[in-house]
């Protein structure tokens, strides 16, 4: 509540005392790691979330740091199970499982953020200006996108992998390519019930130009959104991954979760009972795709306050009796 | 109680003012998206004819209820809409607004404040940004000083005080009339000669309407601007000022002195306006006795009524009203109405009005 | 002469919390008012004063976080019935909803009291409509878009009245469409084809449905044009002159409540300033916020004067001002003001039935009571005194 004082007598201006003010873009960006702590810690299924991909981010940093063993280097210990010199056993040309794994979760967790981020970037881009703009723009972009959105992802991406060479920046665009347009929609409808917002009109009577009303007035308000959509479309990325390396897709000597049951398929890990071999790399990606979904439903409650779950506070014997 | 300026010059006599912004026949359809592509286009007919002129140092009101086309003509004058016909004239020139140079430095000169002061701040910036973005974009400051210190002047002006406290507040922060004050500062960094306002106090609070609407009075005074205020409460509009213009669905009808329009209203529409607005001086010990001169509603605008669209709803309705639509009718004293009752707008004469 | 027969529903110390994590928000705080049979009470404020949450507690509809801490609403209702029989009689009510009240020769009345908190959720039902109907703010749009108008006022009363067949259902609709002002041949349309005028008709139809004794309507005309809101304001007088129900009409257009109600509440902060009649507010308010809002609104007639409305803007719920929450606006304000909490008393002892919250009437801190003119003095003065605007 504010009381209006008198204004201070003309010709007296302010002297401004204030530290060199950052433009706010920048000290909204520094608010960020504070929302992020606040927004991991608020629930407990994020917290959760939070803690297994934050563990798994540490490992793909560290990890390869911290255990030296060669993942490529053979030996001649085949298929031997668990043991004090190789704490997941070896592959069946010798190689340590548990290197292998340490070194594959930096492939796997950084290609797959990675290319999370790139697919949002597209879907960001054609779901604005499409949204924006509307009339023959949105109308191709739009076909573009429900044409992407019919054919089906995953055997498209394997074929697309199959003809190109191999390697993960390969993998990466493929699935950029099959995975951009779902994101793309609801951006594009998010935009465009924005865009008649009473901010834009205000802001295009100032004289704005298109572009900064684009990616400075309506996307900062979209912003919880693409993270949402980030998060849901990492999981599929990662799971997509793991799966064209499986099917061999991958390029082989580069050390992921996929090329490992790749390999274990090959040996017959699974018939011959090699549980060492073909269950870490599983489990790792099963927990890796839980961790986000946790942090995706955490998300849902963030943004959408209704949907918190209300503890209910003790009532008092008094309020009870008069409770509505 | 100071009186407000009582001696009202009407416009004709006084002829050292130019109209600073003119509009003269606007017209605008909206297409509406057919199921049917083959089928005939429909158009929802939002504004037939509306001229209006705006001087410096006056306020005119714009009053008409929803569907009146009020809105879209003040969207038209601010250049987000295109009209489908008609001119706009900017100090005598006439303006192409489709023309994109042409529309950047006519917002220059004319800015628009909007109705709602919940949604028209974009959340996520601060007052800071709102106010420095006019100012860049429109070149009147060179650094981050000179911004500085022009946003603080602008806050101080529109008794957003202690200024340094407000700069850096995002609008959830803000109550609603602070917001409103914080948008017409955004229109004031353009420094315009026009302000249209678009409703600007009907989402206040009522105790902290007058308060706004004394700011824009005092800017108006200070700055010599020429304000376009629009609104569907009539009283407001005979405060705030000096000249009314009455619109129904889409068509002006009436114009004149403000005074003079709502003590005297002469367009059966205007009098109607009037026998339902709320005064409680008319109550009577059993309570509001008021009965309206006409009954019915707001006639579509797909398919509106052909001629003067008031016909339908008017107890004087004569056949010649479902023809045409009657033509602007001098009633001296700087008012005007079209309405066949005063006369066809071909000859001057005047006859008696009906009771008021 | 107010007697005890004509009083329908009395509310006495009301308080409701908004339970929040953050602090506990007094939306309503020690409200007070006594409805009378076929009166119109207007309960006029701005954002934040309360009102809607009012209402809500009233129909006992709130969620929450919001809980009705104290309080009673005492409901009197008529026992017997000289319309149609179709009403549901008091006496159908299970038995621990009411409470004996004892008068007199300490014979039990025919009325019964019930207090609305205290019933349970099927008494509460059973109260609900028949008794005690509302319509909410943008009510047009509470109908529900994919039924016809004929088809949610026969839901109504196959809901509550469910021993009436389809035909005098049907016939029922078409009598409430007609005293409302609808044309029959609307019985079969949907929402979107009416206007919105219409549909706050078709609104008022349904909640009179059930032929109720109070009518609460909260800001029921505010999104309409002016025109419309007269016409329903008209109808719904005449349909009180014609049923002889009461209303609660919640609105912040106070200029709009003098010409309607017979007795208007004043709301400022969650609690009431002022009562008065009509005639009392109009001629002579008392509170100094009653002045300031009534002279906010520009007039019609009259002279053309500069009018200033009341500094300062309606406080946050969260940060209620000390002693009297209005004191930091109030151009009156002396030193008593921010201390201690005005009560609701009689401004002037000739007049009692004229209260007001105000320490300018409390003969222990002010020794002349102020006259109109001399708030009209100390807002020109403010208004005057400041350099701004």
């Amino acid at each position: 509540m504010q009381i209006q004082q008198a204004p201070q007598p003309a010709g007296a201006v302010a002297v401004v005392l204030m530290p060199e003010p950052k433009t706010p873009f920048y000290s909204r960006f520094l608010r960020i790691p504070f929302a992020i702590w606040r927004a991991m810690t608020i629930s407990r299924k994020v917290a959760v979330g939070s803690a297994i991909v934050g563990f798994f981010i540490l490992v793909g940093i560290f990890g390869p740091i911290i255990v030296r063993t060669d993942p490529n280097a053979t030996s001649n210990l085949f298929i031997a199970p668990p043991s004090p010199a190789h704490w997941l056993g070896t592959t069946v040309v010798g190689e340590d499982i548990f290197s292998q794994l340490v070194y594959g979760t930096r492939t796997s967790v950084f290609w797959g953020l990675g290319t999370g981020v790139l697919v949002t970037i597209v879907s960001v881009i054609v779901g604005l200006v499409g949204g924006y703009f509307g009339g023959w723009v949105d109308d191709v972009l739009t076909l573009l996108t429900n044409v992407s959105l019919v054919l089906p992802a995953l055997p498209l991406a394997i074929v697309l992998a199959a003809y190109f060479p191999r390697g993960p920046l390969t993998i990466s665009l493929v699935i950029v390519v099959t995975n951009w347009a779902w994101q793309a929609r609801v951006l594009r409808s998010q935009t465009l019930s924005m865009r008649s917002r009473e901010f834009v009109t205000a802001a295009r009577a100032t004289g704005e130009s298109t572009w900064r009303i684009i990616f400075f007035e309506i996307f900062p308000n979209e912003i919880g959104l693409v993270v949402a959509g980030f998060v849901s479309t990492t999981i599929y990325v990662v799971l997509t991954w793991a799966a064209l390396e499986f099917l061999g897709l991958g390029d082989g000597s580069i050390p992921s979760w996929g090329g490992m049951l790749y390999w274990a398929q090959q040996a017959g890990a699974l018939g011959g009972g090699l549980w060492w071999w073909f269950i870490p790399p599983g489990a790792c990606i099963a927990l890796l795709g839980a961790g986000l979904s946790l942090i995706n439903f955490g998300i849902d409650e963030i943004a959408d306050p209704r949907l918190r779950v209300e503890r209910p506070r003790k009532l008092t014997k008094a309020m009870k009796k008069a409770v509505a | 109680m100071k009186q407000l300026d009582s001696t009202i010059t009407p416009i004709d006599s006084d002829s050292s003012s130019q109209p600073i912004l003119e509009a003269e026949h606007l017209r605008k359809h909206f297409p509406l998206r057919n199921a049917n592509p083959f089928g005939q286009k429909k158009f929802v007919h939002a504004v037939e004819d509306a001229s209006i002129a705006l001087y410096p140092g006056r306020a005119t009101a714009l009053v008409g209820e929803s569907g009146s086309g009020k809105t879209t003509v003040a969207r038209m004058l601010a250049g987000l809409y295109a009209p489908t016909s008609g001119t706009i004239r900017f100090r005598g020139q006439p303006v192409r607004l489709l023309d994109r140079a042409v529309l950047s430095k006519y917002r220059r000169h004319v800015q628009l404040i909007l109705q709602d002061p919940f949604s028209s701040l974009n959340p996520v910036h601060d007052v800071r940004y709102h106010l420095a973005r006019p100012l860049r974009i429109h070149r009147h400051v060179r650094n981050k000083a000179e911004e500085t210190e022009q946003i603080l002047s602008l806050l101080n002006r529109v008794n957003l005080s202690p200024a340094e406290q407000f700069i850096q507040k995002y609008p959830h922060q803000l109550s609603g009339g602070q917001r409103q004050r914080i948008s017409i500062a955004r229109a004031l960094a353009v420094q315009p000669q026009v302000l249209l306002a678009d409703e600007p106090v009907s989402m206040l609070d009522v105790s902290i309407r007058l308060d706004v609407l004394n700011l824009l009075l005092r800017l108006k005074e200070e700055e010599h601007l020429a304000l376009l205020f629009i609104t569907h409460d009539i009283a407001s509009a005979r405060y705030f000022a000096e000249d009314t213009f009455v619109m129904y669905a889409g068509q002006m009808v009436e114009g004149g002195p403000s005074d003079e329009v709502i003590q005297r209203p002469k367009h059966p529409y205007t009098q109607l306006l009037i026998s339902a607005a709320p005064d409680p001086e008319r109550f009577s010990a059993e309570g509001s006795k008021t009965s309206l001169t006409a009954r019915g509603e707001i006639p579509s605008l797909i398919n509106p009524p052909t001629g003067c669209r008031f016909h339908p709803r008017c107890p004087h309705a004569m056949p010649v009203c479902s023809e045409r639509f009657p033509k602007r009718t001098d009633l001296g004293g700087g008012r005007w109405t079209h309405c066949f009752l005063y006369g066809n707008g071909d000859d001057k004469t005047e006859k008696t009005d009906t009771k008021s | 002469m107010v007697t005890q027969d004509n009083i329908l529903l009395e509310v006495k110390n009301l308080n409701v919390d908004y339970l929040a994590s953050n602090g506990t928000v007094h939306a309503v705080t020690d409200v007070s008012f006594t409805l009378r049979r076929g009166e119109i009470l207007g309960l006029a404020g701005e954002s934040g004063s309360g009102k809607s949450t009012l209402a809500y507690a009233i129909t006992r509809l709130l969620r929450p976080p919001a809980q009705i801490t104290s309080g009673e609403i005492l409901y009197y209702p008529r026992a017997a019935r000289n319309q149609d029989d179709s009403r549901v009689t008091v006496t159908n009510l299970p038995k621990n909803g009411r409470r004996g009240f004892r008068r007199g020769k300490g014979q039990v009345r025919e009325d019964e009291v019930i207090d609305i908190l205290q019933l349970s959720s099927a008494q509460l039902r059973a109260i609900r409509w028949n008794d005690l109907a509302i319509v909410f703010q943008s009510a047009m749009n509470a109908l529900n878009p994919v039924m016809t108008v004929g088809a949610q006022i026969m839901d109504v009363l196959r809901t509550h009245r469910p021993d009436m067949g389809a035909d005098s259902r049907k016939q029922r609709a078409l009598e409430l469409l007609q005293l409302v002002g609808i044309a029959p041949d609307r019985l079969r349309s949907y929402p979107h084809e009416l206007s919105g005028g219409m549909r706050q008709r078709a609104i008022i139809a349904i909640a009179l449905a059930l032929s109720p004794e109070i009518l609460i309507m909260d800001e029921p005309t505010t999104a309409l044009d002016v025109v419309v809101q007269r016409e329903i304001l008209t109808e719904i007088m005449r349909l009180r002159e014609k049923l002889g129900f009461s209303v609660i009409f919640i609105t912040h257009d106070l200029s709009l409540l003098l010409e309607l109600a017979d007795h208007v509440a004043i709301m400022y902060a969650g609690r009431i300033v002022e009562k008065a009649t009509q005639r009392d507010l109009y001629l002579h308010p008392r509170h100094p916020y009653s002045y300031g809002l009534l002279h906010s609104f520009p007039t019609l007639h009259g002279p053309r004067e500069k009018m200033s409305g009341i500094p300062g803007s309606p406080p946050d719920l969260r940060n209620v001002p000390s002693g009297c929450a209005f004191h930091p606006r109030c151009p009156c304000a002396f030193d008593v003001c921010p201390k201690v909490l005005p009560v609701l008393q009689p401004a002037l002892a000739t007049n009692p039935e004229q209260v007001v919250a105000c320490h300018l009437y409390d003969p222990r801190y002010h020794a002349e009571p102020p006259t109109t003119e001399d708030l009209a003095k100390a807002y020109q003065a403010l208004a005057e005194g400041s350099t701004v605007s």
